[in-house]
C-alpha cells in the first residue's frame, strides 16, 4: 500500500511540535518552587532535625512564639526530620548539592562536621556570636568540649552538654542488697547477682547503628584502665585497639554479653525500646548521657519514677590509669549553621537561640545545654540538679570511643557493638575489625 | 511515511526528545560515575585524581570480597526461588485452575504492589523477639522451641531476607511466566497427551522447551533485579548484624555517601555493572543451546 506522503511544510509542522513538545516536557522537569509571592516578604529558617531528639525542634518553636516571636515574624520555622542512622549521609547528600537547610545537627561523626566546615559550608560561631552581641553565650566548659571535639575551631552551638555515665534503678539494688558499685568488678558482680536472680542486669542498644550503647562501655573501660589520652594514642597511630591492653576493653565487655547480662537479643533492641526498658523497670543499669534527663523528667515515659534513678559514674578499673572522676562529656548532637543560607533571618534567629536556648530547653524539658542560662529557672527536677553538679564539680573529661574515628571506623565500631553484646563476637574480632578501618 | 521515515532530519527530530531526555538521565550520569572511578574525594572536600588506586583497593578490600560473596549468594538463592516458584504458580493458573485462576493470581500479585518498606517492616514484626515475640517466634513457643533473634546473626537474617524477597516477588514471575505458558498452542499439547505424554513427561518434554523464551527472560530479569537488590535489605536489616547482610550496592552506598569516598564508591559500582554484564551474556550463551540436540 503506497500511503500519500505528507507536504514539505507538514513536516516543517511536524518538526516544530516535536521541538515544542519537548521544551514543554524540558520545563516541566524543571524547578517549580520559583514562583514567588510578591505580597509575602518571609524567609523560612529551616531545620534538618531526627526523630531520636524532639527537644531541639519543641525549644525551637517555643523560641518561635515566646518573646522572639516579633523579631522572627518574617522568618518562620520549617523543619523537616533525617533518622540518626542515616543523618550523615543526608547532610552529605545536600552539601554536595549545595542544599544544607540553615540549621543541622552537626553529624554523628565529628569527621564530617570537620570537613564541612574545612569545605566553607557551616558559620563561624566565635565571628557570628560577636556579631550578635552574645559573645559570652556558650559556657566555657562546653566551648573547650567543642575545640577539643573538632580540632580547636568553635563551629558548633552546644545544644546540649551532656555527661555519660550508668544510671540505675535504685529500688532494685536494695531488693538485692546491692550497694553502689564503684569499680568494674564490683559491678560485674552485681551483674552476675542480678542476672542469678532472673533480672536483667543491664538495658542496652544493639540495634544497627545504635549499637554505640555498647561501644561507649568499650572506649570509658579503655579510659579508666589506660587513662585520658588512650583514645588519642590510637587516633594518632602510637597505639592499635588490637593492642593487648586495649583488647582487654573489649573482651571485659564481650565477658558481659557472654554472660548474658544485656538481656535476651541486644542486636533486636533500638535506642527507644533500650529506654523503655530502664523506665519500666526491667532492667537495673542502663548506660546513657544525661540528654535522656528529658525522658527520666517526662512521666510519661518514666514509670519507675525519677526519684528512683540514680547516677553512678563509669567505675574505676582496678589497677587502672583512669579516675572515676573523670567524667565522659560531650555536647550531644551540637548544631550548625549552614554559610549558604546565613542571611538576616539566620542571624536572628541565632541571636534568639543564644539568649533564650540555655533557659528554654532547662525550663521545659529539664535539658542541660552548653548555653548561658540568662534567666535562672527556679524548682528543677532533683536528678537535673544531681547532674548540673556533677557538671559543676568534675575536675576533668574524656570523649568516648569513637571520637576520633573516621566515619567509616566509627560505623563499622557502632554497626558490630550489638554483636558484642549479644556475646556473638569476641572482643579480638571486635577490635580488629575497627582497628582494619582505622588503617 | 515511507518518504517520512526515510527522511534523516525527520527521524533525528523524532529521536531527539526521546534520546535527550534518556542521555541526561541514564547515559550522563553513567559516564560521569565512570569518571569518578579515577578519582578520590567527595564533593564536600574536593577530588584529587587517583588513577587506578581505587580499582586496586577493591582487590583488596575485604569488605567488598564479603559484599561480593553475600550479593551472588542472594541473587542465586532468590533467582532460584523466584523463577522456580513463579513457573510453578503459572502451572498450577494454566493446567490446574485455567479460567478461574484470577482471584489466585491476583492474592499472589498482590505483595509485588506493596511498597518495599512496609514489606520490610511487617517482616520485622512477623520476626520479632523484642519488645514482644513476633507471630513466627509465638509459634515456636507453642511448639515448645524457644524463640529465636532472627536478625542476630548473618544466616538467620539472610533466610528471612530470601523469604521476604521470594514472597514479595514471586507472584509476578508467576504472571510473567503465565504469559508464556497460554501461548502454547492447545493443539500442541492434546498432540502430546494423545501421543501418550503426561504429567511430568508432559512438562518436561513439551511444556518447558516450549515456555524457554519466556523463562529465559524470566531468569534475567530476576539475576539482574536480585544482583542490584537494595531497598529491602537496606529497610529491613540495614545490612546488618554487622556488615553480614550487606550486598554490593548497599556497601558502595554507604562507601561514597557515609564515608564520603565517591570515587571508590563508584568503583564497587562499576564492578556490580560489569556483573551484572557478564551474568546476563552467560544466560543468553547458555540459551542459545539448543534443548533437543
Amino acid at each position: 500500500m503506497i500511503i500519500k506522503t505528507a507536504p514539505k511544510r507538514r513536516q516543517t509542522v511536524l518538526a516544530g511540535l516535536c521541538v515544542l513538545g519537548l521544551a514543554v516536557g524540558l520545563s516541566a522537569c524543571g524547578d517549580s518552587s520559583s514562583s514567588d509571592d510578591p505580597a509575602s516578604n518571609q524567609v523560612e529558617f529551616s531545620f534538618l532535625g531526627m526523630p531520636e531528639n524532639t527537644t531541639v525542634e519543641a525549644v525551637l518553636q517555643t523560641i518561635a512564639a515566646g518573646s522572639c516571636a516579633t523579631d522572627l515574624a518574617d522568618y518562620p520555622l520549617k523543619t523537616s526530620s533525617q533518622p540518626q542512622a542515616s543523618y550523615d549521609q543526608q547532610l552529605q547528600l545536600l552539601a554536595g548539592n549545595d542544599a544544607l537547610p540553615s540549621l543541622i545537627f552537626a553529624a554523628n561523626t565529628p569527621s564530617l562536621a570537620i570537613e564541612l566546615h574545612d569545605g566553607g559550608y557551616l558559620v563561624d560561631i566565635d565571628q557570628a556570636l560577636t556579631e550578635v552581641g552574645l559573645a559570652d553565650a556558650i559556657l566555657p566548659a562546653a566551648e573547650s568540649v567543642l575545640r577539643s571535639l573538632y580540632g580547636g575551631d568553635l563551629f558548633t552551638l552546644p545544644a546540649e552538654f551532656n555527661i555519660e555515665g550508668i544510671w540505675y534503678n535504685k529500688a532494685i539494688l536494695a531488693q538485692h542488697g546491692i550497694a553502689q558499685p564503684t569499680t568494674w568488678d564490683e559491678l560485674t558482680a552485681a551483674n552476675q547477682k542480678l542476672a542469678d536472680a532472673g533480672v536483667q542486669p543491664f538495658a542496652v542498644a544493639g540495634s544497627g547503628g545504635d549499637g554505640w550503647n555498647v561501644t561507649r562501655l568499650v572506649g570509658n573501660h579503655i579510659f579508666r584502665s589506660l587513662g585520658a589520652d588512650a583514645m588519642r594514642q590510637v587516633a594518632d597511630g602510637k597505639a592499635k585497639l588490637t593492642d593487648p591492653e586495649y583488647l582487654a576493653s573489649a573482651e571485659a565487655v564481650a565477658a558481659w554479653g557472654q554472660a548474658g547480662y544485656f538481656g535476651p537479643a541486644p542486636t533486636a533492641v533500638d535506642y527507644a525500646t533500650a529506654m523503655n526498658t530502664f523506665l519500666t523497670g526491667q532492667a537495673a543499669f542502663y548506660y546513657m548521657g544525661s540528654w535522656a534527663l528529658a525522658s527520666f523528667n517526662d512521666p510519661t515515659q518514666n514509670q519507675i519514677g525519677d526519684d528512683n534513678i540514680g547516677f553512678l559514674p563509669f567505675p574505676n578499673v582496678t589497677g587502672g590509669k583512669g579516675s572515676a572522676a573523670e567524667v565522659p562529656a560531650n555536647a550531644g548532637m551540637p548544631l550548625a549553621l549552614s554559610s549558604a543560607s546565613y542571611d538576616a533571618g539566620a542571624k536572628a534567629w541565632l541571636g534568639c537561640l543564644a539568649q533564650n536556648y540555655g533557659t528554654l530547653a532547662l525550663r521545659d524539658k529539664g535539658q542541660i545545654t552548653g548555653f548561658r542560662v540568662f534567666d535562672p529557672v527556679a524548682d528543677l527536677p532533683a536528678l537535673t540538679t544531681e547532674v548540673q553538679d556533677i557538671i559543676a564539680n568534675a575536675p576533668s573529661s574524656v570523649l568516648w570511643f569513637e571520637a576520633l574515628f573516621s566515619a567509616q571506623a566509627t560505623t563499622t565500631a557502632q554497626t558490630n557493638g550489638g554483636l558484642l553484646a549479644e556475646g556473638s563476637l569476641s572482643g579480638a574480632d571486635f577490635m580488629s575489625i575497627v582497628q582494619a578501618d582505622l588503617g | 511515511m515511507r518518504q517520512v521515515l526515510g527522511d534523516r532530519k525527520t527521524i533525528a527530530v523524532l529521536l531527539a526528545p526521546a534520546l535527550i531526555c534518556y542521555s541526561l538521565i541514564m547515559l550522563a550520569p553513567m559516564v560521569w560515575s565512570l569518571g569518578y572511578t579515577l578519582f578520590s574525594g567527595n564533593p564536600i572536600r574536593g577530588f584529587s585524581f587517583a588513577g587506578l588506586a581505587n580499582f586496586d583497593t577493591l582487590l583488596h578490600d575485604p569488605k567488598s570480597g564479603q559484599a561480593l560473596l553475600f550479593t551472588i549468594k542472594y541473587a542465586v538463592t532468590v533467582t532460584i526461588g523466584q523463577v522456580v516458584l513463579g513457573y510453578l504458580l503459572a502451572l498450577l493458573y494454566v493446567f490446574q485452575l485455567k479460567r478461574s485462576s484470577g482471584l489466585i493470581r491476583t492474592l499472589v500479585f498482590f505483595p509485588v504492589v506493596l511498597p518495599t518498606v512496609a514489606v520490610s517492616l511487617l517482616f520485622q514484626k512477623l520476626f520479632a523477639i523484642v519488645p514482644q515475640d513476633g507471630p513466627v517466634n509465638s509459634l515456636m513457643n507453642l511448639f515448645g522451641a524457644e524463640s529465636i533473634n532472627w536478625f542476630g546473626g548473618g544466616g538467620r537474617a539472610f533466610l528471612v531476607i530470601a523469604l521476604m524477597d521470594i514472597w514479595r516477588s514471586m507472584g509476578f514471575y508467576g504472571v510473567l511466566l503465565y504469559a508464556g505458558l497460554v501461548d502454547i498452542s492447545d493443539d500442541v499439547i492434546e498432540s502430546a497427551r494423545l501421543d501418550g505424554a503426561g504429567g511430568w513427561r508432559l512438562a518436561r518434554t513439551v511444556v518447558l522447551p516450549l515456555s524457554r523464551p519466556v523463562l529465559i527472560s524470566a531468569l534475567i530479569f530476576s539475576i539482574n533485579g536480585t544482583l542490584k537488590v537494595f531497598d529491602s535489605i537496606y529497610a529491613l536489616t540495614g545490612g546488618g548484624p554487622g556488615a553480614q547482610t550487606s550486598p554490593l550496592t548497599l556497601h558502595m552506598y554507604r562507601t561514597a555517601f557515609a564515608y564520603g569516598d565517591y570515587g571508590y564508591g563508584a568503583t564497587i559500582a562499576l564492578s556490580l555493572t560489569i556483573c551484572c554484564l557478564l551474568v546476563t551474556v552467560a544466560v543468553f550463551r547458555g540459551s542459545r543451546q539448543d534443548p533437543t540436540a
